[in-house]
């Protein structure tokens, strides 16, 4: 489904991936774990297309396309989709004129008619449950006010209306308490499919005991140094990443 | 400075002739009013940049066009489906429409209105109405510095006029639609609203430009709000690409009553509006607001004074403007609290959003404050759509351009989402999205 190979990218003309090589399969759960700085939202954003970083080297084939050649809005209605760390509030915005003019465009791309209000409000009434968020968040701007819970939850509402087959979900983890985290991780696992693909960007190992991953990769200063099954990390959860460094250290000799 | 003179003195030729053919006929009272007005703006001539209320408002290119007052111009009919399609309200509206600045009769229907109200063009009611017209008209301050209120004393002929005795109140909006469809042509309505105490009303003026080639619209709307009165005033300014849009309202509030205006504009060519709300009584409530959506080379200055004269009042203001292409707004909001006005709450929010390099804003809070229990706030902001934002939008599909135009209604929406009234928060809404949807399509042509 994704291929990634020796992908630089970097942004302000600071290099932060170095050839990142990556294989995801449909069907498939992948966890990008590592350290702060070094690179997980990098490659989020690469992915997802934003226009701030800069791609020095290598590709990305995405379901036979060059993902790299297409701007973000055409990564998305090729059903790529970023869950945000930081999901952007914007004023005078009402979450459901936002999700509906997502879902028509994605509809239109497609082929298909608009829904109407009553379709359109059908179809995200049975994804609110997934998420257990109520119709009032339908009617409160995009993300303004909303608690960091609250956010993520709702970068996972639109995930879930608007299907993608590759999603990448950036620490949508961090600064979520335990009953959110299982909110977040039980709509995941609910829009999990043997055709699609997700990225779990993330710091902690806390998330992946809720979304099970099929691989484990370490990004370690802008390289996978490590790939291995779901029990990696549980190891990383144990010693941390500090191992991680000695070993790259040991292994790449100066100047390389 | 010699083509001013001119300009100037073609307007008092024109005042000349207009009397010699009897078309400025008046009461007796009125014409006192206007020979003094006259006088003033004879004396007065048209502003220049050099005065400090017109300092980034450049008059030159109005100032060099040659009008004809609308006097002189053939009637124009409307069809039926123009009048349909610039209908704010719901059918059953009372609704009076002025065709290059005349009263036009056949287009308008004044009613149904409670019992008591009295809705008619401004020239029938100096006849009928006399005794309340000739108590208001031209009587409240504020006209001594303002040539273009003095322009319209002069050549007061035709408007709309309003009353509402005490304790009555309209609960359909009262539609006033001005329309230009003649090229050249001066149009100076001339709206009187009399509000008697604890009466309720909604005035929509809307103006619409069916040429896109220069003429001059100076309006004049003198708002008189009783005890416990509760008036909106909503302006919907769809001029056409040449206008000039010259727009004077004036409020004069007594205790405990409430004044809003809203103003949109998106028409003509250059755009001042003078709004001036006066407390005259404790207990008053003013709530100003603006939403101005331009582009090309548009031209938007609004001076709004806040007067708290007396104690205890409050006044909000909030305008917000959308600028695109070269086009320039003028924002000068002044709060005056008098040495009397203690309790005063005023609060001022100007903010502009850039859509392109070529734009220009000045905006100037000017807070005179004599008093000292009050409580004072202003605050401005200018900036572009925020390429996060855009980001977010087009990760979830959304084309780059309708990324911008969805974050362009969301800036404008506080606006619109503070109308009252659901068929005119529509039209705004409406008026709007098509105004983007053009902007829109014009630059992807370029």
């Amino acid at each position: 489904m994704l291929s990634i190979r020796d992908l630089s990218a970097g942004v302000e003309g600071k290099t932060i991936l170095r050839r990142v090589n990556l294989e995801v399969r449909a069907g498939e759960v992948h966890a990008v774990m590592g350290p702060n700085g070094s690179g997980k939202s990098t490659l989020a954003q690469v992915l997802a297309g934003h226009p701030a970083y800069t791609v020095t080297g290598g590709q990305v084939r995405y379901l036979g396309q060059d993902l790299l050649a297409m701007p973000a809005e055409e990564r998305a209605r090729a059903g790529v989709f970023l869950a945000f760390q930081y999901p952007v509030e914007i004023a005078g915005v009402s979450n459901a004129s936002f999700l509906n003019a997502a879902v028509n465009e994605l509809r239109a791309r497609q082929g298909h008619p608009e829904l109407d209000a009553m379709e359109f409000l059908g179809l995200v009434d049975e994804r609110l449950k997934l998420v257990e968020m109520d119709r009032s968040f339908l009617s409160r701007p995009v993300n303004e006010g909303f608690s960091g819970g609250e956010k993520k939850r709702n970068e996972i509402l639109q995930m879930a209306v608007l299907e993608p087959k590759f999603a990448i979900l950036d620490e949508t983890d961090s600064g979520l308490d335990i009953d959110a985290l299982k909110v977040v991780a039980q709509g995941v696992n609910r829009l999990r499919r043997p055709d699609n693909a997700i990225i779990l960007v993330t710091h902690y190992q806390r998330i992946l005991q809720y979304i099970e991953p099929d691989h484990v990769h370490v990004l370690f200063d802008g390289r996978i140094v490590k790939s291995a099954g779901k029990e990696l990390a549980l190891e990383l959860e144990r010693k941390g990443y500090d191992w991680i460094r000695e070993e790259v250290a040991a292994t790449q000799p100066t100047g390389a | 400075m010699a083509a001013l003179t001119t300009t100037k003195d073609r307007y008092l030729a024109e005042f000349e002739a207009l009397e010699r053919q009897g078309a400025l006929r008046s009461p007796s009272w009125l014409t006192p009013l206007r020979r003094s007005a006259l006088a003033r703006f004879a004396a007065a001539g048209f502003p220049t940049t050099r005065d400090e209320d017109w300092r980034y408002t450049n008059l030159a290119p109005l100032v060099a066009s040659a009008f004809r007052p609308a006097e002189g111009v053939a009637a124009v009919g409307l069809l039926p489906t123009t009048l349909e399609r610039l209908s704010v309200g719901a059918t059953g509206w009372p609704r009076l429409v002025f065709v290059n600045g005349r009263y036009s009769a056949r287009h308008s229907s004044p009613g149904p209105l409670p019992v008591g109200v009295r809705l008619s063009s401004l020239a029938e009611a100096m006849t009928i109405d006399g005794d309340v017209v000739a108590r208001h008209l031209a009587r409240h301050a504020g006209w001594d510095a303002n040539v273009f209120a003095d322009l319209s004393t002069a050549f007061a002929r035709d408007g709309a006029f309003l009353h509402l005795p005490a304790k009555t109140s309209s609960e359909t909006p009262i539609e006033l639609l001005f329309v230009a469809t003649t090229p050249g042509v001066l149009a100076q309505p001339r709206i009187l609203v009399v509000a008697g105490p604890h009466s309720r009303a909604t005035v929509v003026e809307h103006y619409v430009g069916l040429t896109d080639d220069a003429y001059f619209t100076n309006a004049v709307t003198e708002v008189v709000a009783g005890p416990g009165a509760s008036l909106d005033h909503y302006t919907l300014q769809e001029q056409g690409a040449g206008a000039f849009h010259v727009a004077t309202v004036h409020a004069a509030l007594e205790g405990d009553s409430a004044f809003s205006a809203c103003a949109a504009t998106f028409g003509g060519r250059l755009n001042r509006t003078t709004l001036t709300l006066r407390f005259g009584g404790e207990g008053g409530q003013g709530a100003l607001s603006g939403l101005y959506v331009v582009g090309g080379h548009q031209h938007v200055d609004h001076h709004v004074t806040v007067d708290h004269a007396v104690p205890r009042c409050s006044s909000r203001q909030l305008y917000k403007g959308v600028l695109d292409g070269s086009a320039r707004a003028v924002f000068n909001g002044r709060v005056i609290v008098r040495p009397d006005a203690q309790k005063t709450d005023a609060n001022q929010t100007n903010k502009h959003l850039l859509l392109s390099d070529g734009v220009e804003v000045d905006s100037k809070p000017q807070l005179e404050i004599f008093a000292n229990d009050v409580k004072c706030t202003h605050g401005a902001a200018e900036g572009q759509l925020a390429p996060e934002a855009i980001f977010y939008l087009r990760s979830r599909g959304l084309a780059d351009a309708t990324a911008r135009t969805l974050l362009t209604l969301g800036f404008a929406r506080e606006i619109v989402d503070r109308i009252a009234v659901e068929s005119i928060r529509a039209y705004l809404d409406g008026t709007l999205r098509a105004r983007l949807r053009a902007a829109r399509a014009t630059k992807e042509m370029s």
